[in-house]
């Protein structure tokens, strides 16, 4: 298996996501509030992660810019549920950092008018673990 | 004893190849009961035939088996050839040595044991057939068709041209079903109305077709030939032989608050009302729920208005029983319930709309008399977006659905071609997934409506619909442009997926066919008996047994007709004489075989049975309707008192074949 | 595996529409299996009596495969669910009275698996040959 393979895999297994379901509509992407701030939308991280092209992903800042509103899972007519994915590749970056967690005492500095609410609160859950 | 003759067939070398025939037919001789055997090079041929036919006269035989090729093969051929010689022809039993034995194995020895195995069996099998004679039963030479869309409209027709009555039900008020709701027809754009009413007209005036409108079927009993059934002809409070559709009493109601479903709600009507104009027949119907005098006895307007004294408010549900030998189910579909897709706004803007109600829009003689206006202001929307597969193709539960409904595609295009013609200065976005147009010309049509018309086609999918002053926010991908879209747009319509009517699944119990998991009804074979039922008698027309557009309605509406023609053109039917069978003396009443009969083919009857004792004593026992049964024989093993058979392979022949082969 | 003149006794039930018309087709195709399986045709696959399996071991058979249509297409609608259900309760018994479960088999084979017939009976025969005689079953009483 090689490291692609053994990424995708991981990412597969922590979301529960079968990519291999999205009919490719793109309601997710449709639906996303922070489409415009993202370098890869919602519909491109299913079928990246289909494809297994995910180093781009866990560098891209798009990781940090949905929301977790779960919109798009909401409202995917396959039950696809993109936002997991998302999920599954923020705590992949996570553990590749080993235990080197974002301590809590930083996120002030992090910080900034923009970061959604809830972004804090899924980054939090995180690090209480 | 059986005297049984064993014929041993070479098929040139494809069987004596690898089995030595000869030795075959040495080894049965010895076989208790075979009083002759022999082989020969194609008992198939004529003279094998002969050499059967001789044997069976001179041998006086009673039971033969033949060993060659598959009984899928020349079972029918040996049977007629045993009945010509005044055999039975169930008292024919082949053992398969060629597909099965000599072709799959390649050494003499071990080939010609299995053939002698196999034959054994046979034989085996054979000394306990009982001669079975096929029963037949008589065909009421009169069909029923429910649903009186053009589905059933032409299935109707064409087996009342061919000279047999026809009943037509329908549970609206007016035959016409969903095409007559139809502006104009994909892809050569003729008007629904011009091509449909027409053939409304034939209907009502052909001698061999009655209309039960605004009836229901409540029952079904009975089998192929011969169904009874039970129609409801609901009250409508109007004498349909005397009213003469004049239209008074529609005007004169004072009750105009009524939602009109024909124009699906976008408009009133009155408490008594003609659905339209072409309406067949053409009587008026007073809706019960919303009638004051009906309600409360105070009004009566329209019974002093109508001149031909029709209206009868004391009028009762009428029950009417008649006999058909065949059943054509036509029940239609409906557009899905928008409720589930909030991020649509379709419950809470008056201008997000169906295409359905879009078809309404632009009819001319629909509310706006095929203005295409706003339903909230009256205004000329200019920017309108058409969202595709909204609860097709859509596999959460409850949402939607999971097949595609086939026919959004053409009329999204149709819709959207027709507004850039009839208004060039609208904007017209069509939201897609993927555009699918198999047919004759459809494609041409699509690209047309892209190439000719500029409506703007984008892959993508709309994700939400939020209504911001009198505009609708529209955000959408666009997936080639790898960008969101944000429209302001004036009039969203939905291309709603499409359901089998709910009447279907009723329905299907009463006639216990069965239905797939969508509720549509399954044919008998999905590619080569696609308008019949797996229920003997009962054939499937127009969209009820799946997503369909008008040609393929038609076509299919046609071929049910051909198929009740074929049947109802036979006097007697002749039934398959290898059906269940139930040992009265044995069976304890207990319905399990009834339970698991895919065809409902098993009853009970209270039988008297004469005891020792000279009482007299009533049993429920279970008796099996030969015209029903296909002789699956899962009855047979579901039996837990072992009443249940099945003829031409009870168990006993099974058992018999089983201590054959084990040897 | 020791060379002996072991030969298994092996029965196969197949529905007269799918399973049967498939192993016609693997002799149209002249795909070559084990001579040891016998075919016995019933119209579907719910015909067989969870009784002619047990029947068969008693007459010392040592291995019984029953083959239908696939889920979903059986000619008669819904007979081989009644089938899968009814073998998942007879193959929970054999296992009980220690038959080994790799002596019975259900197989869906379809009017155009021929190839698949053909490979499931290769293969079913070696598993049996494997197991060996079946003499659990078998009653002694019913040999001539």
């Amino acid at each position: 298996m090689t490291e692609k393979e053994r990424l995708q895999e991981q990412i597969l297994r922590t979301s529960g996501v079968n990519p291999r379901k999205c009919m490719k509509c793109g309601k997710c992407s449709g639906t996303c509030p922070s489409y415009d701030e993202m370098e890869y939308h919602p519909h491109q991280f299913v079928s990246m992660v289909e494809s297994g092209n995910i180093a781009p992903l866990m560098e891209s800042e798009s990781l940090y810019r949905c929301l977790s509103c779960f919109a798009c899972i909401d409202r995917c007519p396959r039950n696809v549920q993109p936002a997991k994915l998302v999920e599954a590749v923020r705590l992949m970056v996570i553990r590749q950092k080993g235990k080197n967690h974002l301590k809590p005492d930083q996120i002030p500095a992090l910080l900034d008018d923009e970061m959604p609410q809830q972004l804090l609160m899924s980054v939090l859950r995180k690090h209480s673990k | 004893m059986q005297r049984i003759g064993v014929f041993v067939c070479w098929c040139g070398t494809n069987i004596a190849g690898t089995v030595d025939v000869h030795a075959v037919a040495e080894a049965l001789k010895l076989e208790p009961g075979v009083v002759f055997s022999t082989d020969y090079q194609y008992m198939c041929s004529q003279a094998g035939q002969q050499i059967i036919s001789d044997a069976i006269t001179e041998h006086k035989l009673t039971g033969i088996v033949v060993c060659s090729c598959s009984p899928r093969m020349h079972e029918a051929t040996f049977r007629k050839t045993a009945e010509k010689a005044g055999l039975n022809p169930y008292m024919v039993e082949i053992a398969n040595i060629r597909e099965q034995c000599s072709w799959v194995h390649k050494e003499m020895p071990i080939g010609t044991e299995k053939a002698i195995m196999l034959a054994k069996a046979a034989v085996a099998k054979v000394s306990l057939n009982a001669p079975l004679i096929p029963g037949e039963s008589p065909v009421t030479k009169r069909a029923l068709v429910i649903g009186g869309g053009i589905a059933g409209i032409q299935t109707a027709l064409d087996i009342a041209d061919a000279g047999f009555p026809v009943d037509l039900v329908e549970t609206k008020p007016t035959i016409g079903g969903k095409m007559a709701q139809l502006d104009k027809t994909f892809p050569t754009l003729d008007c629904a109305a011009c091509i449909l009413t027409p053939k409304m007209v034939d209907v009502a005036q052909h001698e061999n077709i009655r209309i039960f409108s605004y009836s229901e079927v409540v029952e079904v009993g009975g089998f192929v030939g011969n169904f009874n059934v039970k129609i409801k002809k609901k009250a409508r409070y109007v004498r349909e032989e005397l009213c003469t559709g004049c239209g008074l009493c529609t005007e004169k109601c004072p009750q105009k608050k009524v939602a009109n479903e024909f124009n699906l709600g976008m408009d009133n009507r009155r408490a008594i009302y003609i659905p339209f104009a072409q309406a067949v027949p053409k009587v008026a119907t007073i809706d019960a729920a919303h009638c004051t005098m009906l309600k409360s006895g105070k009004c009566g307007v329209c019974s002093k208005v109508c001149t031909a004294g029709a209206i009868d408010y004391k009028q009762q549900d009428e029950y009417i029983e008649e006999t058909y030998g065949a059943i054509v189910a036509a029940t239609g579909f409906n557009p899905i319930d928008m409720g589930a897709f909030d991020e649509y706004a379709y419950s809470k803007s008056p201008d997000v709309i169906t295409s359905l109600e879009f078809e309404r829009l632009t009819n001319a003689a629909g509310p706006t008399g095929g203005k295409l206006l706003r339903p909230s202001d009256g205004k000329h929307p200019q920017k309108i977006v058409f969202v595709q597969c909204v609860g097709s193709r859509c596999s959460e539960a409850g949402k939607g659905k999971e097949y595609c409904s086939k026919i959004c595609c053409m009329y999204t295009a149709k819709h959207a071609m027709l507004t850039r013609d009839k208004y060039p200065d609208t904007d017209v976005y069509v939201f897609y997934i993927d555009v699918r147009t198999p047919g004759k010309n459809f494609d041409e049509f699509y690209r047309r409506a892209v190439e000719e018309y500029g409506v703007h086609y984008i892959k993508g999918m709309v994700g939400k619909i939020e209504p911001v002053g009198d505009k609708l926010k529209v955000q959408a991908s666009d997936l080639l442009d790898n960008r969101q879209l944000k429209i302001d747009a004036d009039l969203v319509v939905l291309a709603a997926a499409i359901e089998p009517d709910k009447s279907a699944r009723s329905l299907a119990t009463m006639l216990t066919a069965s239905m797939d998991t969508n509720d549509f009804f399954t044919e008998a074979h999905p590619k080569l008996r696609p308008v019949e039922s797996p229920t003997a008698g009962v054939f499937l027309s127009g969209t009820c047994q799946g997503p369909k557009d008008i040609p393929e309605t038609v076509s299919q509406a046609g071929a049910a007709a051909a198929k009740v023609i074929g049947l109802l053109a036979k006097d007697r039917l002749t039934c398959n004489p290898c059906i269940a069978e139930s040992d009265e003396m044995m069976c304890n009443g207990c319905s399990s075989c009834e339970r698991v009969c895919p065809y409902g083919a098993i009853g009970y009857i209270d039988k008297e049975f004469r005891m020792p004792d000279r009482t007299v004593k009533i049993r429920r026992v279970a008796k099996v309707n030969a015209a029903v049964c296909q002789g699956c024989g899962c009855c047979t093993v579901t039996c837990p008192s072992g009443a249940m058979d099945l003829k031409g392979f009870a168990n006993k022949q099974i058992m018999a074949e089983v201590d054959a082969l084990c040897l | 595996m020791p060379v002996t003149d072991y030969k298994p006794k092996i029965v196969a039930f197949c529905c007269n529409w799918c399973s049967y018309a498939g192993a016609d087709l693997a002799g149209n195709n002249r795909l070559n299996y084990p001579a040891e399986v016998k075919i016995i045709r019933v119209p579907c696959s719910c015909r067989v009596n969870p009784m002619f399996i047990l029947r068969a071991f008693q007459r010392g058979a040592d291995g019984v495969i029953l083959c239908g249509c696939h889920p979903g297409d059986c000619h008669y609608t819904s007979g081989n669910y009644y089938t899968r259900r009814r073998m998942a309760l007879l193959f929970s018994m054999l296992d009980y009275l220690g038959i080994e479960r790799e002596r019975t088999r259900v197989e869906w084979v379809s009017a155009a698996e021929g190839a698949k017939f053909a490979a499931t009976m290769s293969d079913f025969v070696e598993t049996v040959a494997a197991l060996g005689e079946n003499k659990r079953l078998e009653d002694l009483r019913c040999k001539a």
